[in-house]
Parts: C-alpha cells; structure tokens; sequence
C-alpha cells in the first residue's frame, strides 16, 4: 500500500486511542476536582497536565483543563483535536477505509461541538466520546479486511494504548491526585476484571500489576505491548532467524521483557521510572516505523531550471 | 394534484421555457406520472422532512463540495428530472458521435494537423489556443485514446431541443454525484423509483475502470491503474475518493509518485511499484513542472515524458484543452462532417466568433441581449449574461472583448427548461441543464444513462453551478420495456472487469433456495434463561 496512505492508518489508530484514554483519564480526575478549593485546583491541573505530556497552559484552572484536555481543536492532545485529526486523516485515506469507518469518524467529528462545556457537560461528553471510539473501533475490525492496511491501524492503536495506560498509572503516583486504586481500575475499565483475578483478595495494590502485566486483559500495558509486537511481525515477517532487522520490534520487544522479566519487587520500587520507560519506547517506536515504512526518502522537488 | 403544485401553472404561464414536467396548457407529461403519483401522497411537512434527511445522510457520509473553504452537504432536489427513452436515444449517439469528433480532432492536431492544411479550420485557431501543448505534440498516447472520460454539457431550449452547450473533455466532474443522488433518490422517493424502470448508473465505475485497462500501455498484462488527485483540498476530492474506491484502485497525489528512467512508479510501504494507467484529476498546467507550470508542487516531473516514451498511459490525454477551447467549439458542425462524413446529432447553440470584425460589431450593439463566454473558462467563471448586466460591467466586458477578441464568444440567451424544484415551502419552476458522461475506450464509445442534472435554485437565474449556488436532480432516463426494447442481439458485451458493488447479480431464473427445500432454523439456547 502507499506509505503516505498507511502513515494516515498508523495515526487514526494513534489518535483514536488518544481520545479515548484521554477521555477516561478526564472523566475519572474530575471527580476529585468538583468541590475542590482553587488552590487545590491548581495543583491538580498542574499535575495531571504534566502527567498526560501536553502543552501547558497560562493558568492553571478547571477551564484551562477541561479546554486542553477535552475540546481545543488546535492541538492533538485533546480529546476533539485527536478524533478531528484522526477524521482529516481518514479523509486521505478514505478509498482505503471503509465506508463505515470513514461515516463513523465523520459524524463523531460532527458530534463534537454538540457539548455542554462545563463540568457536568464534560462528564456527558467523556461518556459520548467512549462511546463512539468503541464503536469506530468495532466497525475497523469488522468491516475492513484485516490486512496491511489494518495492521498499521492496529499498530497505532496498540502503541497509544500501551503509551495511555502508561500515563494512567502515573496518575496513581502523583500524591496530589491521590487516586484511589478502585477509581484508577473504574478509569481503566478493568475493575469486573481485576476482581475475578482473585487477587484483589490480597491486597488492592495488585491492582498496579495487573493495569502494567496481566496478560489477558486488553488495556494492560504488556498486552498492548504484545499487540503491537503481533502487528510488527505480520506488517514484516521476511527475516526470522537471527535478531532483528526491524527497529521498532527491537523497542517494544525488549520494552515488553524488561517488563514480563522483573520481580514484583523490582516493579514495585520503581514504577515511575518503568512507566516513563514505556512512554520513551512508544515514542522511539513509532519513529522507527515512521522511519522504515512511511519514509518518502529523499523528497523530489523541482526547483525550475538549472541556470 | 397536490397543493404544493398549487401556483405552479401561474408561474409557467410568466415563463417561455420548455418545462420537463408540463406540456403546455399545464398536461403532465407522461413519462412523469410515476413521480406525480408519489408527490400527491406527500404534504409539505413530509418533502420537507425527507429533504433534510437526504442533506444529513450527505453530510454523514462525506458527500460534500468546498464552498468558500467550507464543507456544505451536496444539494439535491426531490423532484427527479425524467428523460423519455426516445429523447434519450438521440441524445445518447449525439453525445458519442461528439466524443468520436473530438477525438479525431486531437488525434490530427497533434500529429498531422490535416484539418489545417483541408482548410476547415485557420491554423492560428489551434495555435493561440492555451492549452495547445506543444510538449505533447507528435506522439500518440500509449492505447491509442485521448478523451477517456468526457462531459458534454446540453441544455433544452424553448422548443425542446437539446443542444451542446460546451464540451469538457480536460478533466469533467461531477459523475460521482450522479452516483450518490441515486442512492439518496432510493431513499428519498422510493415509492416513483420503486414504480419505473429507470435505468441504473452503478455501472460506471466498472466500466470507468476496464476503458483503463484497455488503454494500458500495450505490453502490460495486468495494468495498475491509479487516481491522480491535487489533494484533499481540491474541490472535486470527494469525487477522487469514491472514483478510486469504487474501482478498488489507489488514490495517489503528485507526491507519491515518481518518474525513472521514463517510468512511473508509486512509493508503497514495500517500496516502489510500477504504474501503468494514471486517471489524471489534476490540470495540466500542474501536471509536470518539467514542462508546465515550474512552480507546482503538486505534480509529477518527468511524467509527460514517460507518457512521450510509451510507458504510461495518462488519461485524459495531456493537451486535450485545444479541443473543449470554445472557439473551436463553434466549429464542431464543420469538423464532424469533416471527420466522421455525418451531420451533428445534437446541434450547436448559435453563437458568434468575437475575432470575426462583422460579428464583434453586431455583437458590440448587442452587449445587453447576449451572453458572452471567455474561451477557456469552466464552471461559470467570467461569463457575462447580457440582460441580467450592469451598464458597467458591460462597459468593462466590452473593453476586455476589444482587447483581446480571441478570448471571448457570444450567444443568445438561451430559455434553459425547467423541472420542479422545492423552494419556499412549494414546487416552482427553476432552470436546468444536463452533462452526460461518455467513457471512450478506443473501440467504444458508452454514455453513462442520465448525467448530471444541475438546477439554478434562484428564480429565473440560468446560472446551475453549484460553486455558484446551483442544486441538482437524480437524473432518470426511462427504460424501454417489453416489445420496444433494443433485441437482445445488438446489446454490447459486458466489460470483463467485475467489482463487487451493493448491486450483486441476481440472474438465476429460479432460486437456488426452492431446490433446498427447508432452511435449517436459528438454534437457540437450551434450558438457559428464557425471555
């Protein structure tokens, strides 16, 4: 397929999963910012802004987040900039998806200005916006052939998922969001999940562990990790025997060991510094698949005759 | 009837347009009884109710078109325009017999210009033609085609009449809406479509797609054909889109392609692959900044030497400007008996060649009655309507006229006929033309049934493009049924390429399911919760 057509599938995957765990981030923090003092305000949106890696705005106030994080469209890091860039860039590939997908992302990029913007409006909205990226998501895996150019749809969606989750459980670190470990896994929609488990018997710390290694559930970091490892390999399968001459299977493979690897102990003294370290890997990834597959290589252009 | 018709006869009587729905004296013609029928069961609330479902499901599903840099739902009338199967049968080989001349005429002016040296036409009519393109003279395409794909616009006159108002033959649009306002019209009015048998438009795409085949360069087995588009800001993008889709083929921008070694290919993810067929949706000038236009970055340099070299097929023909320049429009009568030895099907509207001195004059006095066209213009730009003028614009159009007479025509303001169209909560009479499309794949020329149908939405405005305001109808052209039907002998044969569509053949006389006898039922769950 055309690379410029597979770099706007790599992106749609991305940003729908932005807005998505975007959204779910949102919807669980303002809880504990409806009632709270300005002061205490500040320092949340300081924190949480830090923490999902945006821009940061003049002031820090319940606007100011709800705008970066939910409805600016200037940038993609919120929720309406993401399904609107992941929109324009269906509309380039728009022979390549199908037509139920490029509707679906069409009529949410509608649907996003029809939102109250105030807190309880943001709760509506964060709802709305799950709602439909489940359903965009659906329609890509059933209605288009799973083949190369769903693969690199899967491979964004995967890498964000595992870079969301990531930034999820770095909430529960920050002391001044101080999110309880019930509200972290609700965030996650993994809390019916993690109860089967039977560990939550032992003790709600698990909870950590299982967000970052279970291996079932599909928003756990090592599985989204997994994912995109599965899509890397069926995308290039030419060379098996020794190492690896893809990049980017080298970083999430070796991200997703380190982790599979550690002891709880290990995990459990530093697990800031294993979240950034996905964070780093879902970047430096998606720069070596940039770099192998959506490359034009040197850029021809004319620049008139040669005088 | 029903009351929405209710001031319908008073507004023809103000009118001498041929109206497509009502013979004089307010008769309704036959051919529109089926829609008559289905708008009689409607009251105001439910047209108006089915219009703005049409517009939403447009917009749903991306069916749009740029104006002034917005995205606005693709307008489409309720009422269909209708084309009885007799007026479409003369308007159908008029329209193939005009694609055969023009592509006679590039085929000589950019080889022998034989049609000079007969004298039909003056050499300087060829030569001062702006989109006569020197860098492609002196070669024939790979395939042997040049006008692949054309629009030849008509419109009825006060008689009834069809005449050619203009030829596009560069790069027509407009087709894919013809595709989506009959999937709209499905919906919209299901109870007319469902009663006639109006012929089908699916076809297009399949046959779009084998006339790119057959014009492949001759020693490729299985050609890869692609769409060339500007880009999604372009205004016809959407069209790029479905076109590529419903052909299955990529949708490619000047960017990723690339010329080596006189050959094109495309960078995919698994390196570069070759070209063969390019359906070209950009203007020449910007094709290939090679030889055109240095400056654009949306094309492709080194293409039109790789077509020079054979070993690509660019549809439509680079150059094909010289033929759609609408001075040598007046001279199509001359050139079709020139070079098919017939008389025009379809004839021409009258109209004055401005570098003529005795037609400048005449028309000079006559400014303020006339409509006066620049050659090269397309969708309604730069055309001046006489009666509808200020005395300054007139003033200026004059003093452009006299300064450069080569660039202008002049014709008589045509009574454009008219279909009922919802307007201010009733049906009104607004102007229409029609642009058949004809794909031409060197052995044949076949013209999509129907066209696209566009509607001045302003009363009494002649002005149909949608850049310009403009609405458009499905366009209905009537089947021939039982005994009047074409013998089944003369039919042409089906093209050979076959993309699945949602019109599925169903062919068995008898269904397969009657010999199974009974289907196995839906299992359910045993012994589990019950509803």
């Amino acid at each position: 397929m055309l690379s410029r057509i597979a770099e706007s599938l790599f992106w749609i995957g991305r940003y729908v999963e932005r807005a998505d765990g975007t959204a779910r981030i949102l919807d669980v923090h303002l809880e504990r910012l409806n009632g709270a003092s300005a002061q205490e305000q500040e320092t949340v949106t300081r924190e949480l802004l830090t923490i999902m890696g945006v821009p940061q705005p003049e002031e820090y106030t319940l606007g100011s987040l709800l705008n970066t994080l939910a409805y600016t469209r200037a940038s993609t890091h919120s929720v309406a900039g993401s399904l609107g860039a992941a929109r324009e860039n269906a509309r380039r590939a728009r022979e390549t998806v199908s037509s139920s997908l490029w509707e679906a992302l069409n009529t949410t990029w509608y649907g996003l200005g029809q939102h109250r913007r105030d807190m309880v409006g943001t709760y509506r909205f964060c709802h709305w916006v799950l709602e439909r990226t489940a359903m965009i998501r659906g329609l890509a895996d059933s209605t288009m052939s799973h083949d190369e150019a769903w693969l690199f749809l899967e491979l964004g969606r995967s890498l964000e998922r595992a870079d969301m989750t990531a930034r999820m459980l770095a909430t529960r670190e920050s002391e001044a969001l101080g999110l309880s470990w019930v509200n972290m896994l609700r965030c996650a929609g993994a809390y019916e999940s993690f109860l089967r488990t039977q560990r939550a018997t032992v003790g709600e710390e698990h909870a950590g562990e299982f967000l970052l290694l279970d291996r079932l559930f599909p928003r756990s970091v090592l599985r989204a990790l997994q994912d995109a490892e599965e899509c890397l390999m069926a995308l290039d399968p030419s060379y098996q025997r020794v190492g690896f001459m893809d990049d980017a299977r080298r970083i999430v493979g070796e991200m997703r060991s380190t982790l599979e690897y550690s002891t709880p102990d290990q995990l459990a003294a530093s697990l800031p510094i294993f979240l950034h370290q996905v964070q780093l890997s879902c970047a430096r990834a998606s720069e070596a698949i940039t770099n192998k597959y959506f490359s034009r290589g040197q850029e021809l252009s004319w620049v008139g005759e040669v005088s | 009837m029903s009351d929405l018709f209710a001031a319908y006869a008073e507004a023809l009587e103000r009118g001498d347009a041929w109206d497509e729905m009502f013979a004089p004296g307010f008769t309704l013609r036959q051919d529109y009884r089926p829609v008559q029928r289905a708008l009689d069961e409607l009251s105001l609330d439910d047209v108006t109710a089915r219009a703005d479902s049409m517009a939403r499901t447009f917009l749903d599903r991306g069916v749009t078109f740029d104006y002034a840099g917005e995205e606005r739902a693709w307008p489409l009338d309720i009422v269909p325009r209708v084309i009885p199967a007799d007026d479409w049968e003369v308007l159908e080989r008029g329209v193939a017999q005009r694609v055969r001349v023009l592509e006679a005429f590039l085929d000589d002016v950019y080889s022998t210009m034989s049609v000079v040296r007969d004298g039909v036409v003056p050499r300087s009519l060829i030569t001062t033609s702006a989109h006569f393109h020197r860098a492609v003279h002196g070669f024939r395409p790979a395939g042997g085609v040049r006008v692949h794909v054309s629009g030849i616009d008509v419109v009825r006159d006060a008689e009834g009449t069809f005449r050619v108002l203009e030829d596009n033959v560069r790069v027509p649009s407009g087709v894919s809406y013809v595709l989506e306002n009959r999937r709209a019209m499905s919906k919209g009015l299901p109870e007319a479509i469902g009663s006639v048998n109006v012929r089908p438009v699916e076809e297009y795409p399949r046959r779009l797609l084998a006339a790119l085949r057959t014009s492949a360069p001759s020693e490729i087995e299985d050609p890869v054909v692609v769409v060339l588009t500007p880009g999604v800001y372009n205004s016809a993008y959407f069209e790029h889109t479905l076109l590529a889709g419903m052909m299955g083929v990529e949708l490619v921008e000047g960017r990723d392609l690339v010329t080596r070694a006189n050959k094109v290919y495309m960078r995919t993810t698994d390196g570069e692959r070759r070209v063969d067929v390019i359906y070209k949706r950009i203007d020449d000038d910007f094709l290939d900044p090679l030889h055109f236009r240095s400056d654009s970055v949306l094309g492709v340099p080194g293409i039109v030497n790789a077509a020079r070299a054979g070993n690509v097929t660019i549809a439509n023909a680079v150059g094909n400007g010289v033929a759609d320049d609408k001075l040598v429009y007046t001279y199509m009568p001359d050139l079709t008996r020139y070079y098919l030895g017939e008389d025009p099907i379809v004839p021409n509207v009258d109209t004055f060649r401005l570098e003529e001195p005795q037609a400048r004059e005449e028309v000079m006095d006559r400014l303020d009655e006339l409509v006066v066209k620049p050659v090269d213009g397309s969708g309604g730009k730069g055309l001046v309507i006489g009666p509808d003028a200020s005395p300054a614009e007139l003033e200026e159009l004059r003093r452009k006229v006299l300064a450069e007479p080569r660039g202008w025509i002049a014709q008589p303001v045509l009574q454009l006929s008219t279909v009922p169209t919802l307007a201010g909560g009733r049906f009104a009479p607004r102007h229409v033309d029609l642009r058949p499309f004809a794909i031409n794949d060197g052995h044949d020329v076949w013209v999509l049934p129907g066209g696209l149908t566009r509607v001045a939405l302003k009363e009494g405005s002649l002005i149909v493009n949608s850049s310009q305001g403009g609405g458009s109808k499905d366009t209905w052209v009537m089947a021939r049924t039982g005994a009047e039907a074409r013998p089944a002998a003369h039919r042409e044969p089906e093209p050979q390429v076959h993309v699945v569509g949602d019109d599925w053949p169903e062919e068995q006389s008898q269904s397969p399911l009657d010999e199974i006898g009974l289907l196995p039922e839906q299992q359910q769950q045993q012994g589990g919760a019950s509803c």
